[in-house]
C-alpha cells in the first residue's frame, strides 16, 4: 500500500493498494455473522452480542439470520444428525467467501455427548477454520475467535469473484 | 427456512367477494430467529392469520437418558446443566434432590447447603425469566428491554462464577450438600444485586409493561384457556391457573421452602401479555425469597456428613491421579442406593421439573 | 394427603376385576401395578370419579433380562387439591410383554397431554400405543429405525444417524 500526501495535491493525498487488500480489509472489518445457535452456547453467544462483552467493536454486531446476507457461520450448540443436514443447506446456501467458527465442545467432537444422536464434530460435514473449546466458551473466547478469522482474512485473503 | 410452498387443494372461496384464495403453507425453523433454540414448525396460513401449525422437534435430542445409564449419580449432573440451560442450577438441584431422596438422606442435608440452593435456584429463576422477557421483546423490536435484561444476567453470572466457577454451565450442589463452602464475599455479591437488579426492573417495567407497541403484540395472543392448560399438562408460568394455584414449592416443599413467605403470582387471562406479567411478578418474588434467605443465612457444615454419599472434603489435600484407572482415587466408590424408584419434582423457571430415577442397587440408574 | 388412595383401589377393583395388582410404596411415593389391558378404563375412571385431571408424567422403562413382562410403562397422575397440601400424585405401572411390537393402549383421548409423551415413547422403546392419533417418531427423524433406549441399543452407535442425515442431504440436494 502506498500513500500519496503530497501538498501539491491540496492537502487531500490518495493511496494506492491492489483490489484485493483492499477488499480484504473490508471483509476483515465488516464480518457479518449468521449465528447458528442450537443449544447452550447459543446463550453465551448472545452474551457476547449483548451489552458487556458488544461484538460490534470488531465490525461483526449485524447478525444476519439469513445466510444469503452473512459470511461467516458461528454454529454454536449441539449438532444432531437431525439437525446436520440443515446446517450443512444453510452452510451451502451462503455465498462465498465464507468462514466457520465452530464454538463449543459439542461442535469441536461430540462434547460430552457420545451418544447415537449427535455427531462427533460438525467438520464431519463442514469445513471449519477456527475451533473454540469449551462448554461453553467464555464470551471473551468467541472475541478472541472472530479476531482469528480476522487476521486470516488479512492474512490468507479470498478471491474476489 | 427459506421453503415456501403452495398448498392448491385447500383453495376456499370467500363468501362475499367470492374469489378463490388458497392457504399458503410455510415452513419456519428448524433454524429461525424467533424460535430461540431448535423447533421446526409447519405452518398454514390463510392471509396473515395462522390456521395451522404442525410443530417438529428433536433437533436437540441428545440422548443424555441414555447416557446416564453408563455412568454414576454424581456423573450425570453436568449432563443436567445442559437440557435447560437458561437456569442450569435449577435443573442440577432438581437432581440432586431427586438423587437424595432415592437414597433417603434428605434430613441429613445441612441448612447452610440448603439454604444457599434456594438462593442459588431463585436466581436461577431470574436468569431464566430475563431470557425470556428480553428475547420476547427482542422479536418484538425492543431492542433496549433485551440489552437491560443481559445486562442483569451478567450480574447473575458473575455470582454463578465465584460460586462455582462457570457462567452458564454450573453443575453446582452435589449429592449430600455443597462441592465447597460459599465464597467470602457471597453475601455482599448478594445484597449487591439485590441492591441494583429492583431497579433494572422497574426500567424493564416502564419499557414494556404500559407500552401501547408491545401491549397491541401480546394482549390476546396465544390465548390458553385453563381447561387446555390442565389437559395438555402445562406447568410453570405459562398456563392460567386461577382455579388451580399450583406450585411445587408450596404443595410439596422442598429445600425448606416452607419457610419462606412469598406469593405464587397467576396468569389470570391466559394469554402472552399475562404470561409477561405473570414471570415479571416470579421475578420479585424470586427476589423476597433470597432477600429472606441470605438475611437467615445459617453457618456450619455445608455437606452432609455421610461418608457413603459425599466422595471428598475439601478440607483434603487434592486426590492424587490414578493413571492406571483413569479416574482420581478419591472417585473410585460411588454412592450405590438401594433398589426402588423415586420421582423428584421441582418448580423450574419454565414449569414443572420432575426426575424419574429407578435404582437396581448399582452405582448409576437404570432408567 | 387426605386422599384415601385404598378406597380408591377397591372401587377400581370392584368395577374392573383384577385391574389393580399390587400397591408399593416407598420413600413415601405409592405405584399401583395396574392391568395393561384396563389402562385406559382404569385412567379414564381416575381422572373423571377421582379427579385425576392432570397427567404430569408418561414413559417406559425396559428391563430386558431383569424382569418379566420386559417393558413397564409409567404414568404419574396428578390430582388438584383445593389447598396445596391437598395435591396427590400416584404412578401407575403397566408391563407391556417384549414382541415384534409390543403394544399397550393410548390415553389421548383421557389426556391431551399424552399425545406427545406416547410418541416419544413410542420413538424410543418402539411400543406401539393402540388408538394414537398420529403416532410417527417425534425425537429422531421419521426414518430412523432402532429405538434407542432399549437397552440392547449401544449408546454409541450412530450408524443410523447417520443413514438418516445422508438420506436427508440427498433429499436436500433435489
Amino acid at each position: 500500500m502506498g500513500v500519496n500526501a503530497d501538498p501539491a495535491l491540496g492537502g487531500e493525498g490518495f493511496l494506492t493498494t491492489t483490489i484485493e487488500a483492499f477488499a480484504n480489509w473490508g471483509r476483515k472489518n465488516s464480518l457479518w455473522p449468521m449465528p447458528f445457535g442450537t443449544a447452550c452456547c447459543a446463550i453465551e453467544m448472545m452474551a457476547v452480542f449483548a451489552s458487556r462483552y458488544d461484538l460490534s467493536r470488531f465490525g461483526a454486531e449485524v447478525a444476519r439470520f439469513s445466510p444469503r446476507q452473512a459470511d461467516l457461520m458461528l454454529v454454536s450448540g449441539t449438532i444432531t444428525y437431525k439437525m446436520a443436514s440443515v446446517c450443512r443447506r444453510i452452510y451451502d446456501q451462503m455465498p462465498e467467501p465464507k468462514w466457520v467458527i465452530a464454538m463449543g465442545s459439542c461442535t469441536c467432537g461430540g462434547g460430552p455427548f457420545d451418544s447415537y444422536a449427535v455427531v462427533q464434530g460438525i467438520d464431519e460435514f463442514l469445513p471449519v477454520d477456527v475451533y473454540i473449546g469449551g462448554c461453553p466458551p467464555r464470551p471473551e473466547a468467541v472475541i478472541d475467535a472472530v479476531m482469528k478469522i480476522q487476521k486470516k482474512i488479512e492474512l490468507e485473503g479470498a478471491p474476489i469473484l | 427456512m427459506e421453503r415456501v410452498e403452495f398448498v392448491t387443494e385447500e383453495s376456499v372461496v370467500d363468501p362475499i367477494t367470492g374469489l378463490k384464495s388458497e392457504t399458503m403453507m410455510l415452513n419456519m425453523g428448524p433454524q429461525h430467529p424467533a424460535t430461540h433454540g431448535v423447533l421446526r414448525v409447519v405452518l398454514h396460513l390463510d392471509g396473515e392469520v395462522i390456521v395451522k401449525a404442525v410443530p417438529h422437534i428433536g433437533y436437540l435430542h441428545r440422548g443424555i437418558e441414555k447416557l446416564c445409564e453408563h455412568i454414576t449419580y454424581q456423573q450425570c449432573l453436568p449432563y443436567t446443566d445442559r437440557m435447560d440451560y437458561l437456569a442450569s442450577i435449577c435443573n442440577n438441584i432438581g437432581f440432586v434432590l431427586a438423587v437424595e431422596k432415592l437414597l433417603g438422606v434428605q434430613d441429613a442435608i445441612p441448612e447452610r447447603a440448603k439454604t444457599a440452593e434456594v438462593i442459588m435456584f431463585e436466581l436461577g429463576r431470574i436468569e431464566s425469566h430475563l431470557v425470556g422477557i428480553g428475547t420476547n421483546a427482542l422479536d418484538l423490536g425492543a431492542m433496549s428491554a433485551f440489552l437491560y435484561c443481559f445486562k442483569e444476567r451478567e450480574r447473575i453470572y458473575e455470582i454463578l462464577e465465584t460460586v462455582c466457577g462457570a457462567r452458564l454451565t454450573t453443575s453446582y450442589p452435589r449429592v449430600g450438600g455443597l462441592p465447597l463452602d460459599l465464597p467470602d464475599d457471597f453475601e455482599e455479591k448478594i445484597r449487591n444485586f439485590l441492591k441494583i437488579f429492583p431497579k433494572t426492573l422497574v426500567e424493564v417495567d416502564k419499557l414494556l409493561t404500559r407500552n401501547k407497541i408491545w401491549i397491541e403484540r401480546t394482549k390476546g395472543v396465544a390465548h390458553i384457556s385453563p381447561e387446555d392448560a390442565i389437559d395438555l399438562g402445562l406447568t410453570g408460568p405459562a398456563p392460567p391457573r386461577e382455579r388451580h394455584p399450583y406450585d411445587i414449592r408450596k404443595a410439596n416443599p422442598y429445600l425448606g421452602y416452607e419457610n419462606y413467605d412469598f406469593d405464587v403470582p397467576v396468569a389470570t387471562e391466559g394469554d402472552a401479555y399475562s404470561r409477561y406479567l405473570c414471570r415479571f411478578e416470579e421475578m420479585n418474588q424470586s427476589l423476597r425469597i433470597i432477600q429472606q434467605a441470605i438475611d437467615n443465612l445459617p453457618d456450619g457444615p455445608y455437606a452432609a456428613d455421610l461418608p457413603d454419599v459425599v466422595l471428598r472434603k475439601r478440607s483434603s489435600p487434592t486426590p492424587a491421579w490414578n493413571p492406571s484407572s483413569g479416574i482420581s482415587s478419591s472417585y473410585t466408590k460411588d454412592s450405590s442406593p438401594s433398589p426402588g424408584e423415586v420421582q423428584h419434582a421441582v418448580e423450574n423457571p419454565k414449569g414443572e421439573l420432575s426426575y424419574y430415577l429407578i435404582s437396581d442397587g448399582s452405582e448409576s440408574p437404570t432408567g | 394427603m387426605s386422599l384415601d388412595i385404598d378406597s380408591i383401589i377397591s372401587a377400581l377393583n370392584q368395577e374392573f376385576p383384577g385391574s389393580v395388582t399390587e400397591k408399593l410404596e416407598w420413600r413415601g411415593e405409592t405405584s399401583l401395578v395396574v392391568d395393561k389391558d384396563r389402562i385406559k378404563a382404569i385412567c379414564t375412571r381416575l381422572k373423571e370419579s377421582h379427579e385425576f385431571a392432570f397427567l404430569a408424567d408418561l414413559t417406559a422403562v425396559d428391563y430386558l433380562t431383569v424382569k418379566s413382562p420386559r417393558y413397564e410403562v409409567v404414568y404419574h397422575v396428578h390430582r388438584f387439591g383445593a389447598d396445596y397440601d391437598e395435591n396427590v400424585r400416584i404412578r401407575l405401572k403397566a408391563g407391556v410383554e417384549d414382541s415384534d411390537s409390543p403394544e399397550i393402549d393410548s390415553v389421548v383421548l383421557v389426556w391431551s397431554g399424552a399425545d406427545w409423551l406416547e410418541r416419544e415413547v413410542y420413538d424410543m422403546f418402539g411400543i406401539v400405543f393402540n388408538g394414537h392419533p398420529d403416532l410417527r417418531r417425534i425425537l429422531m427423524p421419521e426414518d430412523y429405525e432402532p429405538f434407542p433406549l432399549r437397552k440392547d441399543f449401544d449408546v454409541r452407535d450412530r450408524e443410523a444417524s447417520k443413514r438418516s442425515f445422508q438420506r436427508a442431504l440427498e433429499e436436500g440436494n433435489d
